[in-house]
């Protein structure tokens, strides 16, 4: 009994610990005072110059452009490379995978700079150098979600299909894609996640005049805080809730369509 | 002839992987080999030792460590709670961890900010019960803060993934043999998580040692990590021979921390965190 009590306060405060700082967002979005300390009353007037302040809204329209074509690039990439890697014979196979390796074990910090000093030398930094930054580290998490799913696939089959006569593009819309569906798409959500909330690669990559919502903000935390960024946050945060649990409630159909009998072994 | 052309669709990926994979990697090494004129030279990777780049790196390594070990010791009671809660949506835990992440990382260490500044939430609450403010921001240990606060979910991730992956029989078994708790735990619970727990590690202290992020926000540019000081050298000062070979030191202590992880790492694989 009172190991539970224990172990029920431990998990209370950890996730004090990890809400706490977007829960003080929330309340500070709809207070009526530019203090950080007293309660002002409540209002939305914070939500309407929100939408209304230009150097928010363009950094939000620009971190979404930037993340939905970086993720679909990526995908494409990505998926083919993960379908070709496949077929390779193993020393290709170990070649490709350790290049993919780099941008997921190499600091942030030095891939954006090494990105950085290789755009200067040809072109000016701006849109296109940050997507090409963001797709570079978006492919290794879509190859490495699509992988595993084609080597649990039954290549068999597909060769199957093809020796009945269905065209390799037919074969691959009916035999493989069903197989490889769920890697493509956590691959994508991946991708998604990895763009939305990089800092360090965009900051390098970036030219003057572009910023995406990560590198406005750390301008403005230098200047100082403005209420307007609560009601961001807050925006944010139920977006993020949204579509999360979208994606788990997918997830849980999947799973039990999948697994009927065992739901509470559900894959994380 | 089929193998063949299945082959062929990774032909994008390899171009990318030369243009934008190896070819960076190439020119920040020619960056730090040359000097500004493209004559070779070793300086700028020996500049490591000048003592305030000594300083830096020093003091990377020790707020990583720190980091890394809070994470470690606040992580695996954590995972050990939750995977004794027979969740029936093990998922949902895994959601409550990740919601945190997708909101802008930038956005929560703002938060923290107004909490802990000598203005803030906990110093209002400090001076009303009758305590002076205290100084709670810009310094080493609230960097340490920020860094558990942002990098936590990837400790904990892993080593729930690997624990809740362990079959109940066999702890089950153990107790039927007359173990007690200490020792399933030494003996059963702690090695089956050992792949969890260097995963953990390793998503924790690289990010740590190379943030230059959390730092310059919650040090107030009193706390200078390696990573602040490439940044400076490139954002700031113009000296990027300096800047990419000083990247170089840190791509090798990354490499060589992975190295020495990997000499635990027995099972090989390593538990993937989603």
């Amino acid at each position: 009994m009172v190991k539970k009590t224990v172990s029920g306060l431990y998990l209370a405060v950890i996730f004090l610990f990890l809400y706490l700082p977007i829960l003080v967002l929330i309340v500070l979005s709809f207070n009526d005072s530019k203090s950080r300390v007293v309660w002002g009353g409540f209002t939305l007037r914070w939500y309407s110059s929100c939408f209304q302040d230009e150097t928010i809204m363009n950094a939000l329209i620009m971190t979404l452009q930037i993340t939905l074509a970086a993720a679909v690039i990526s995908t494409v990439i990505g998926t083919l490379a993960a379908i070709g890697i496949s077929a390779m014979k193993r020393r290709n196979r170990a070649i490709m995978l350790g290049a993919t390796n780099i941008p997921l074990l190499n600091a942030d910090i030095v891939t954006g700079i090494s990105l950085m000093l290789l755009f200067v030398k040809f072109t000016n930094l701006g849109f296109v150098t940050v997507l090409i930054a963001h797709i570079t580290f978006d492919i290794p998490y879509v190859i490495l979600n699509v992988l595993p799913k084609i080597s649990q696939a039954n290549r068999y089959t597909y060769e199957a299909a093809l020796d009945l006569g269905a065209s390799p593009l037919r074969a691959f819309y009916k035999i493989t894609w069903p197989e490889i569906k769920s890697g493509v798409f956590s691959g994508f959500l991946m991708a998604v996640t990895m763009s939305l909330d990089d800092f360090s690669i965009t900051f390098f990559t970036k030219g003057a005049g572009v910023n995406t919502l990560s590198t406005m903000l750390y301008t403005e935390l230098r200047k100082g805080i403005r209420p307007e960024l609560y009601a961001l946050s807050t925006l944010l945060f139920l977006l993020a809730f949204f579509l999360l649990l979208l994606m788990n409630y997918r997830s849980d159909r999947q799973v039990r369509q999948h697994a009927g009998h065992h739901p509470d072994r559900a894959s994380a | 002839m089929r193998r063949l052309m299945r082959q062929l669709l990774a032909g994008p990926y390899l171009v990318w992987i030369a243009g934008f994979i190896i070819l960076p990697v190439g020119v920040i090494l020619y960056y730090a080999f040359t000097t500004a004129d493209g004559a070779f030279t070793f300086a700028h990777i020996a500049a490591i030792a000048d003592p305030v780049h000594v300083k830096s790196i020093l003091l990377s390594l020790k707020l990583g460590l720190s980091c890394t070990v809070v994470c470690l010791l606040l992580a695996y009671p954590l995972a050990m709670i939750l995977s004794s809660f027979r969740f029936r949506h093990q998922s949902f835990v895994v959601f409550l961890f990740i919601l945190p992440m997708w909101m802008n990382f930038m956005l929560r260490i703002l938060s923290w900010r107004l909490i802990l500044a000598n203005s803030g939430i906990i110093n209002a609450l400090l001076v009303r019960l009758g305590f002076g403010p205290v100084k709670l921001l810009n310094t080493p240990a609230t960097v340490v803060f920020g860094m558990v606060y942002d990098f936590l979910p990837f400790m904990i991730l892993p080593i729930y993934n690997s624990m809740t992956r362990i079959k109940d029989d066999i702890i089950e078994a153990a107790r039927d043999l007359g173990a007690g708790n200490l020792t399933i735990l030494a003996k059963i619970i702690f090695p089956l998580t050992v792949s969890g727990i260097i995963s953990g590690i390793i998503m924790v202290f690289v990010p740590a040692l190379t943030s230059f992020v959390i730092s310059d926000l919650l040090g107030g540019g009193k706390v200078l990590l390696i990573g602040n000081v490439i940044e400076q050298e490139f954002m700031q000062g113009t000296n990027w021979n300096l800047g990419s070979g000083l990247s170089v030191v840190l791509m090798i202590f990354v490499i060589a921390s992975m190295a020495v992880m990997n000499i635990f790492d027995k099972d090989g694989g390593g538990a993937a965190v989603w």
